[in-house]
């Protein structure tokens, strides 16, 4: 890492991977926000007399195992599964990333005190984890965003902690230092101006695990609660319609993996590089 | 007298003699156990921040207040939390974790022959996955940069960004529904024979493994084209060592740390993985009980299962942590 300060931003063109995965990206935030105004039919509405129906010029995806239009039901569903990780993924990264920051600039007490925390944190397998809280406190959403968001803040700690420190014991930081600036300033005009790039990368990569971790709670039956449903929550509630080979099953579960394979490759072809991969 | 002989450790330490390993180890061990003192107390709290009264729930609305009191006497509900924390621990170490809220059984025989399955079904994918793993691993950072690199980094990262209940109902509707050649749901009778036990086995061991495959050859990979980027070996490169001999002869043994360290920490992914699996293909394991215990509420059951799963991960990690300190003497300067 050099010791200047990066002020201007650099651009260098993006990679054809990384503007058709973004464009794909966009396009599901854009469902998110738009899909229920483009639904033919309601979240709710039972359209067909054939329950598990494959697809079809009047239901492109089929119907589900009430005869909703899968279609619709998809365009309903991302709301949920976008709507609800997005929140708790910038919960986990900005929280992570101040408090990354902050144990890098205040003493060593607090960031002893911080990372033993993260680290018991951490040690938590994520998928029991998010079982024993529902376990206890239900799954609204208010304990599905907070519980993924809690799970993967130690993840976005550790990566900020360890470039803050190392920015921290550059000459502009300690320039800054001995102009007098407060530890608030110190962190938010010299250090996260400077690790902006693997802070969107982490974004983007809690984003993947915790829409992973949110489906895999849906598709348990112990996450989004019907009468709504997220994409992991239609691929139970549609699970008897594989032995028919009903579309309803699979849908669902590509619906997601278009998502988050896109979010993931995005971030891996994203000029900069520095990606700081999986886990930790 | 004693001070001097601590400073004089203490001098001796930082000139640079690293501890001995054994000392480090036994750290290491002891941090674990510390962390899973922690986590125990983090699943109990969790679980006992329930709001409700546990005895109403066992007894029903209908019940005495004296039957409840008695019951909550039973049940230490009147005590202290970290008493009542205390008593479970101390159940816990001697195999004793309560009853089950919702059949009345012994915790313990619930999770006995249930252990047992999933560890059944954790080993055979170990087995399945790891030589497979390492295969892809090691050739895509043999042939780092072709084509066939680039086409296993692309499968891998898509199957690592993919849910695994997505491989799991692709793999029924394939195999069970559209081909018939495996049955769909994981149903193995007593004395069932080998190729009946295959069959049983065949979907819940492949969806798993593809689970942590893709994240245990991208780690080997990365392990091993760390090394190959090591002078050392370029120096092997440019004395005229074929390629295929340079990884296997010059790379691979000083890789061999990175390498286990990396199965160890991809193996702790068949936890999630195992969650899922269970369900879908409707194994009898841990993990289907203790989902079927959430969705009741069996807050002793729960709790229990949480506790074995919590120790299985920090096992795996503990195991991938001593295994890099044995590996890289660097490690131990700390």
């Amino acid at each position: 890492m050099s010791d200047e300060p990066i002020r201007g931003r650099r651009r260098a063109p993006l990679s054809p991977v990384a503007l058709a995965a973004g464009a794909v990206v966009v396009a599901c935030f854009a469902l998110a926000v738009f899909g229920p105004a483009l639904a033919l039919h309601g979240e709710g509405a039972i359209v067909s007399r054939h329950i598990f129906a494959p697809m079809s010029a009047a239901f492109p995806l089929g119907t589900d195992y009430l005869g909703r239009d899968m279609l619709s039901r998809v365009l309903y569903g991302a709301r949920f599964t976008i709507g609800v990780a997005l929140p708790a993924a910038l919960l986990a990264s900005g929280a992570g990333t101040m408090l990354g920051m902050l144990a890098a600039v205040r003493g060593r007490t607090l960031d002893a005190a911080l990372s033993r925390t993260m680290d018991t944190l951490i040690s938590l397998p994520t998928l029991i984890f998010s079982l024993v809280v529902v376990a206890a406190l239900g799954s609204s959403i208010t304990v599905l965003v907070l519980t993924a968001a809690v799970i993967y803040t130690p993840g976005s700690y550790r990566i900020a902690r360890s470039i803050a420190v190392d920015l921290s014991a550059t000459d502009f930081v300690k320039a800054a230092r001995a102009r007098g600036e407060g530890g608030l300033a110190i962190m938010l005009g010299e250090i996260l101006p400077n690790m902006v790039m693997p802070v969107l990368t982490d974004f983007g990569l809690r984003f993947v695990f915790i829409v992973l971790l949110l489906s895999s709670l849906s598709f348990l039956g112990l996450g989004i609660q019907p009468p709504y449903s997220d994409w992991g929550g239609m691929v139970r509630e549609n699970i008897e319609g594989l032995s028919a080979g009903a579309p309803a099953v699979i849908v669902p579960a590509v619906a997601i993996a278009i998502l988050t394979i896109s979010v993931n490759l995005l971030i891996d072809n994203l000029p900069g590089r520095g990606s700081p991969r999986r886990g930790e | 007298m004693a001070e001097a002989i601590a400073a004089g450790g203490e001098r001796r330490r930082r000139i640079g003699a690293p501890p001995p390993l054994a000392a480090l180890i036994a750290r290491r061990i002891a941090i674990s156990l510390l962390l899973l003192l922690a986590v125990s107390v983090l699943v109990f709290a969790g679980t006992e921040m329930l709001p409700g009264d546990v005895a109403q729930m066992i007894l029903g609305q209908g019940a005495t207040p004296q039957a409840l009191a008695g019951l909550r006497a039973a049940l230490h509900l009147n005590e202290p939390a970290w008493l009542r924390y205390l008593h479970w621990l101390w159940g816990l170490l001697h195999g004793n974790a309560g009853h089950s809220l919702v059949n009345g059984m012994s915790v313990a025989t619930l999770v006995g022959r249930r252990l047992i399955n999933s560890l059944r079904l954790a080993l055979f994918t170990t087995v399945v996955t790891v030589p497979l793993a390492l295969l892809v691993g090691i050739t895509a950072a043999i042939w780092r940069g072709t084509t066939y690199d680039r086409v296993v980094n692309m499968l891998t990262i898509a199957t690592v960004s993919v849910p695994e209940f997505l491989f799991a109902t692709l793999a029924v509707l394939i195999f069970a529904v559209r081909l018939r050649w495996l049955p769909a749901l994981s149903l193995v009778m007593r004395g069932a024979s080998f190729l009946e036990l295959l069959r049983a086995y065949a979907l819940p061991v492949a969806t798993l493994s593809l689970a942590i495959f893709a994240q245990m050859a991208r780690m080997t990979r990365a392990a091993l084209v760390n090394i190959l980027s090591s002078s050392y070996v370029e120096m092997a490169a440019l004395k005229g060592v074929r390629p295929i001999r340079l990884v296997l002869r010059h790379a691979l043994p000083n890789a061999l740390g990175p390498v286990a360290n990396a199965v160890a920490l991809s193996l702790s992914f068949l936890l999630g993985g195992v969650v899922i699996v269970e369900t879908v293909f409707s194994y009898p394991g841990l993990a289907k009980l203790m989902v079927d215990a959430v969705s009741t509420r069996d807050m002793p059951l729960v709790q229990a299962c949480a506790m074995i799963f919590c120790t299985a991960y920090l096992l795996l990690v503990l195991v991938a942590d001593v295994i890099a300190l044995l590996a890289n003497p660097r490690l131990r300067h700390r």
